[in-house]
């Protein structure tokens, strides 16, 4: 059927691949600080802010590595506050993040509306451009579905392979995952159970504001307010899906796009048996039903939403 | 550093928090008023006017505050039994759209009958927009905040086509809205010539009402037992799965309240821009409340007296209005602060 012919089509699976990245970076984000014990539901925010603010240094002269750079900074930001109320105050996780939520996409549409008051449409950026790596761009197909991307993907693909390696060859990695598990261990093995969970939810929310700096510095070349449109939350279920495993991740991020593209594809070529409105719906169904599925056997880390304080068991 | 519980929280020092939060609140926003170029005496000014300035202003406030009394209590509710209803929004749709289906000429009752027949109605669908996900965490152990943000997001989907498909009004001049509701559907004006109207006096009653049943009943008692420990509960013999279920019921159908009374009440017909975000705003309004029924209607007044005066300070200042929803996210990261602050002292050493 056409769905087969879809899967031998590069077109197909550079959609897919490029489709992925924002997801790619934001369920690593919400991972890293998911695997320190901190649930960031300022996820959602976090990528409107990155999405912004990476547009806006572009739009405002910078050059687009530094935007990636600024937004990545930005969303350090909002992780250092987040961090301040869960980890430090232990706060709730759920409403401190709704919280951040809240607040980064209203500064974000605040701060937009302000520096360009009278943009009726979306002023544009020269977005990055696809790559054209000599050699590895030429080989036929894997050339073209991942070489031929922007290098945000590569980017995406490279901190998959990073995350993994840290969380599972290096001492860091294994802090990292005992804080989750265990903090009174950690701690009495002399580290900070603060330090690193700060650290962890900051590194994560700077590759959420990542993952939108993406949508405006490659995917599209223009800012609108309510842009993110869920993909945080999506994100949130693709964590659960890929049991907190990076590889997994990259596979759940994968498949949702591949989800997603297809829809996109149905969408075009039968208009009116089903209403568009119905294929839109179809990746928030999926990501209920991924959490469904896997919820089962999630083992989700001990220590997740359990704030620690020093002396207190 | 340590962090110690304080031994005993003055009442005065639990009044004080949510006061403390608006006040930290609006020097931050004072702060981004200022980076504007315009003074923020001068907005804060005509913010209050605004709101409060006069006869009409004050209506429009009241008006403003009906929905998000019924989605500040639906989140009170539900978070006071540990079940994190991040899905009002889509209740609210949800009840508006059974509002819609039911009271467009389906048929015709005196308004005595049709009103809280619609309110029972949209209430039921709320109700059970959230059990899908509630049954979800109490059989599966699925997280509900994912699940009921998803629906959210599925439901205002399922309007979309409402409204742009077969629900669309032919008389309405290509709008997409749906048809609108018939005569003895219609919540009258409390006050004439305003658009207060009577879903703000149901959203008292059921605010008195949310606590009755909080501080004074069984059921209440139960709520707040399995919210504060879960374990203990199932130990003293409460059966907490039914619990929970029962206050998701409860829950999503005040959100779904508060989308009859929009409908019904103020708009008159379904659309996409029934609520801009009163489900979100709701949790911002249960957590200034600390979680208090009678509470949540204080805090819905603060909420609708920043975003009705916001209105009408950004349109004579050129501050983009976005600055109430900043405050209202401030306002709620304040709160949670202040609330620590009462409860906890820090001790450097």
């Amino acid at each position: 059927m056409d769905i087969l012919t879809l899967l031998f089509e590069t077109g197909f699976w550079i959609a897919i691949v490029r489709m992925a990245t924002p997801l790619i970076f934001g369920t690593l984000g919400e991972l890293i600080c998911e695997r320190a014990g901190v649930l960031n539901l300022g996820i959602e925010g976090i990528m409107a802010a990155g999405c912004m603010s990476g547009w806006m240094w572009v739009y405002l002269g910078g050059d687009l590595w530094t935007g990636v750079l600024f937004a990545a900074f930005i969303g350090a930001v909002f992780g250092l506050l987040h961090a301040l109320f869960t980890v430090y105050w232990g706060l709730s996780q759920h409403v401190t993040g709704l919280g951040i939520t809240m607040l980064a996409s209203a500064l974000s549409s605040f701060v937009f509306r302000m520096m360009l008051p009278k943009a009726t449409t979306p002023p544009k950026i020269v977005p990055f451009q696809p790559l054209d790596i000599p050699v590895l761009s030429d080989i036929p197909f894997v050339g073209e579905v991942l070489f031929s991307q922007s290098p945000l993907t590569l980017l995406a693909l490279v901190t998959i392979v990073l995350v993994s390696y840290i969380i599972y060859r290096t001492p860091l990695g294994l802090a990292l995952c005992m804080t989750g598990e265990n903090p009174m261990a950690v701690e009495s093995q002399g580290l900070s159970v603060f330090a690193i969970r700060t650290c962890a939810v900051m590194i994560g929310s700077a590759l959420m504001a990542v993952g939108g700096a993406f949508l405006t510095l490659s995917a599209f070349d223009a800012y609108y307010i309510g842009m993110v449109n869920g993909r945080g939350w999506i994100c949130i279920a693709l964590v659960v899906f890929s049991s907190w495993k990076p590889g997994k991740a990259l596979l759940g991020a994968m498949l949702f796009a591949a989800f997603d593209a297809l829809q996109m594809r149905v969408q075009q070529q039968s208009v009116s048996i089903v209403p568009y409105q119905f294929y839109l719906m179809m990746p928030y169904i999926f990501s209920i039903v991924a959490l469904i599925v896997m919820s089962r056997k999630a083992s989700y880390p001990k220590a997740l939403l359990i704030p620690f304080r020093h002396g207190e068991r | 550093m340590r962090i110690e519980a304080r031994e005993n929280v003055s009442w005065l020092a639990k009044l004080a928090a949510p006061a403390v939060a608006a006040i930290i609140a609006m020097a931050v926003c004072a702060i981004l008023i200022l980076w504007t170029g315009a003074s923020p005496v001068e907005a804060y000014s005509l913010l209050f006017s605004g709101a409060l300035g006069s006869k009409f202003a004050v209506s429009e406030t009241l008006t403003r505050a009906t929905p998000l009394i019924f989605t500040g209590l639906a989140a009170a509710l539900a978070f006071r039994a540990k079940l994190w209803n991040i899905g009002a929004e889509g209740q609210l749709y949800l009840g508006a759209c059974m509002a819609t289906w039911l009271g467009t000429g389906m048929f015709d009752l005196p308004a005595l009958v049709m009103v809280p027949l619609l309110f029972l109605a949209g209430a039921l669908a709320g109700g059970v927009l959230l059990l899908g996900p509630t049954l979800l965490k109490t059989k599966l152990g699925v997280d509900e905040v994912v699940t009921t943000l998803l629906l959210n997001f599925i439901v205002i989907l399922f309007v979309n086509w409402l409204v742009f498909g077969p629900w669309k009004d032919p008389m309405a001049m290509g709008w997409p809205q749906a048809a609108p509701v018939i005569d003895s559907a219609v919540l009258g004006q409390i006050l004439s010539k305003t658009r207060l109207h009577w879903g703000f006096a149901i959203a008292l009653f059921f605010a008195i009402l949310s606590w009755v049943l909080v501080r004074f009943t069984s059921w209440g008692y139960e709520i707040r037992a399995v919210g504060l420990n879960q374990h203990a509960s199932r130990f003293a013999g409460i059966p907490v799965d039914k619990v929970v279920v029962r206050t998701a019921l409860i829950s999503g159908g005040l959100a779904g309240f508060a989308g009859v009374s929009e409908l019904c009440g103020l708009r008159g017909y379904l659309t996409l821009d029934l609520s801009p975000g009163f489900g979100y705003s709701g949790i911002v309004v249960a957590m200034l409340a600390a979680l208090h029924p009678l509470g949540v209607v204080l805090s819905a007044l603060f909420v609708a007296v920043i975003s009705i005066g916001a209105d009408s300070m950004s349109r004579s200042l050129n501050i983009s209005n976005y600055i109430s929803e900043v405050a209202t996210a401030i306002s709620l990261l304040a709160v949670l602060a202040s609330m620590f602050f009462s409860h906890y002292k820090i001790r450097w050493r």
